[in-house]
């Protein structure tokens, strides 16, 4: 299915005039007007298919990178509940992440070239995982803001046009929600125990709040692919209206669990019925964007370590299966 | 990722009575790898499922340019659709 | 020895086997050779910590001091731990993890399915549930002995070494002594020398598979199950217990 998708690459190129291409183009742009879905066979604009190869290998490489922050917490969890818990959770990173590579296979990338990119540092992924998780609390933090975060980013995209990328949402958001609950019980028990521990909460709240409303990116006015990923039905709604609405519904959550939000300009405007809130600080955003977060060189070193030291393994997998093949040939001869 | 290790699409069966269905692909080295992925990526959440695994090459696939040659001719017969028939209302179960 | 004491030690012995082992899996995620092989150990690491809680908190209730789980597990010193030294063996490469498992699979299969007709119901049902699980832990880690024994050679050499290094943990999982047969008498507990038997022929067939060869016993009498661990339980228990230990008494 998806190989033959890889064949015929390019041949649109090759036997489509122009007239031709604008017809096609048109049938498919009505298609996603209509709510169609598009699938791997169908045809699609090259720019379609790359900005989703573009969208679908990040967001892969998001879940991925994001199993090692939260990682870092596992041998420490401080009951086996929690621990319990909390590999569960990270396993559910790892297994969307592979739904999402399995989605952007079929739009003619191989898993390969996507792993490829991420350890040589050319392709992006969520600028939140660059962040180190210094207390249990981060924990906590980090299931309630970021996963909160996620949810609303990914809800949309479960209608979004692609099929396998539809598809993939659907199964992730499914599982998602006890993620964020998770996340919430942890901050609702920090909260309600010890005076370290409040504070070990409110001191995860005020390293992770900005990060995580930085995570809906730019705003929208300097957000280059906005509308044309809209057109597509690849994004349905924008940057701002995602950020806003994460604002609204987190402000009272957090107000419920007795922390303060670290932002003396956040405060609820009742003539528009929202939150408002201090300016975000894009230089941070802009440097772990381009690397230089606090934990970027650590992520894809683990990530890069964890790659070569299994390349053996990997390799003896593959030699057992060519001997098998071998006697299985040997043996029907 | 693996040099060698194929690509496979999943197929799986959550409950008894119903179909299995497709839900992704996973690279594995070999089949009896592939169910062990397969189970471990896609059956987190289920107990007595059932699973297909399918080396993605050995699968054969309709073109969607010849959608209106194989699936026209159905839009006539339209007596394979239960609407055609009227049923009186007392009949139940039909 | 009082069978109340006997049955508190074995039951602290397969819990914290089960523990131990969970720890040293949950080490693994985000670090394996694919993310198939990373959602692979982390089932593992849950089906564990899984059997864990269950031993312990019987465990907890058998000694009949208050003692829960988290007590257990986070409050104890490493002279009190009974799991079997083999468990607490560091990860080092996946081949060296995947040696470790298979011995250890091949003893909690012989032990839970010997214990699914312990006259300890509660401990028989457990065992059932545990043995559903071991079953699929051998298949996955006989598997992958299989394919790095008789895969390159660079893989076949690896866990070679990894399996002489480890072969001399194996004699304690069925060295019996006053807690077994104190156990075995009253049918709560089962002979360990028939589960040898058994083991002993399994592991030969999957070494046999895997082109591997089964390095001569080693006495080694230095025995987790008796409190006596090598320097590696205490690094472990530091990590795991740390913010119990630093804020005694908080809930979590």
């Amino acid at each position: 299915m998806y190989t033959q998708g890889l064949d015929s690459l390019g041949k649109e190129c090759l036997h489509t005039t122009a007239a031709d291409s604008a017809a096609l183009e048109a049938h498919f742009q009505g298609k996603v007007d209509a709510d169609d879905k598009i699938e791997p066979k169908d045809w699609m604009p090259d720019a379609y298919r790359q900005t989703l190869i573009r969208q679908i290998s990040q967001h892969a490489h998001s879940e991925i990178v994001g199993m090692l922050p939260e990682g870092n917490w596992i041998t420490r969890a401080p009951t086996l509940r929690r621990k319990a818990v909390l590999v569960a959770k990270v396993q559910d990173e790892g297994g969307h992440g592979m739904y999402l590579y399995s989605a952007a296979e079929t739009l003619g990338i191989s898993r390969e070239q996507m792993v490829e990119q991420l350890l040589a540092g050319t392709a992006k992924y969520s600028s939140i995982f660059n962040y180190p998780t210094l207390t249990w609390a981060d924990i906590g933090a980090i299931g309630w803001l970021v996963d909160g975060a996620a949810i609303m980013n990914q809800i949309p995209i479960c209608r979004c046009s692609y099929g396998p990328y539809a598809r993939a949402m659907v199964r992730i958001c499914k599982e998602e929600s006890f993620h964020q609950r998770q996340g919430f019980e942890i901050m609702l028990t920090l909260a309600r125990g010890t005076s370290e521990q409040r504070a070990m909460a409110q001191d995860a709240l005020n390293r992770w709040w900005w990060p995580s409303i930085m995570m809906f990116g730019p705003s929208d006015a300097s957000s280059q692919h906005t509308a044309q990923s809209m057109r597509w039905k690849i994004k349905r709604f924008t940057n701002d209206e995602l950020r806003q609405k994460f604002i609204d519904t987190t402000a009272p959550q957090a107000q419920f669990l007795g922390l303060t939000i670290p932002d003396p300009e956040l405060r609820w405007d009742e003539a528009t019925q929202h939150f408002r809130f201090g300016e975000i600080d894009w230089r941070e955003f802009q440097a772990v964007i381009k690397g230089n977060g606090p934990c970027n060189r650590e992520r894809l070193e683990a990530r890069r370590a964890a790659h070569e030291d299994g390349r053996w393994v990997r390799e003896a997998a593959a030699a057992h299966a060519d001997k098998q093949q071998a006697r299985a040939a040997r043996a029907a001869a | 990722m693996a040099n060698d290790w194929p690509l496979y699409e999943v197929f799986i069966r959550s409950r008894s009575g119903l179909e299995h269905k497709h839900v992704g692909s996973l690279h594995a080295a070999d089949a009896s790898m592939a169910v062990e992925h397969a189970r471990d990526v896609y059956t987190r959440r289920q107990e007595g499922v059932s699973i297909w695994v399918v080396r993605s090459s050995d699968i054969v696939a309709s073109d969607p340019d010849d959608a209106d040659a194989l699936f026209e001719p159905a839009k006539d017969k339209v007596y394979r659709h239960p609407t055609f028939y009227t049923i009186p209302d007392e009949v139940k179960n039909l | 020895m009082s069978e109340q004491h006997a049955r508190f030690r074995y039951l602290l012995r397969l819990g914290d086997s089960s523990l131990v082992l969970g720890q040293r899996l949950g080490e693994w995620v985000g670090h394996a050779p694919t993310i198939e092989e990373d959602l692979g150990l982390a089932n593992l690491s849950l089906d564990f910590i899984g059997q864990a809680r269950l031993l312990l908190t019987y465990a907890g209730e058998v000694e009949g001091r208050g003692r829960d789980e988290d007590a257990l597990a986070f409050l104890r010193d490493a002279p009190d731990f009974a799991n079997v030294t083999l468990a607490e063996q560091p990860n080092g490469d996946f081949g060296r993890t995947i040696v470790r498992q298979v011995l250890l699979d091949a003893w909690q299969f012989e032990t839970y399915e010997a214990l699914t007709a312990s006259t300890d119901t509660r401990l028989a049902s457990i065992a059932a549930k545990a043995l559903k699980e071991t079953r699929y832990h051998l298949r996955f880690s006989s598997g992958w002995l299989v394919r790095l024994g008789d895969g390159t050679e660079e893989s076949h050499r690896r866990v070679q070494q990894s399996l002489n290094e480890l072969w001399r943990f194996t004699e304690e999982l069925f060295t019996p002594d006053e807690v077994d047969t104190t156990l075995a008498a009253d049918g709560v507990a089962p002979q360990l020398a028939e589960l040898q038997a058994r083991w002993s022929a399994r592991i030969d067939e999957i070494l046999g598979e895997a082109t591997l060869t089964r390095p001569p016993a080693v006495p080694y009498p230095w025995h987790g199950k008796r409190g006596v661990h090598t320097e590696h339980l205490g690094h472990m228990l530091a990590e795991m217990q740390h913010l119990q230990r630093t804020y005694p008494g908080a809930r979590w």
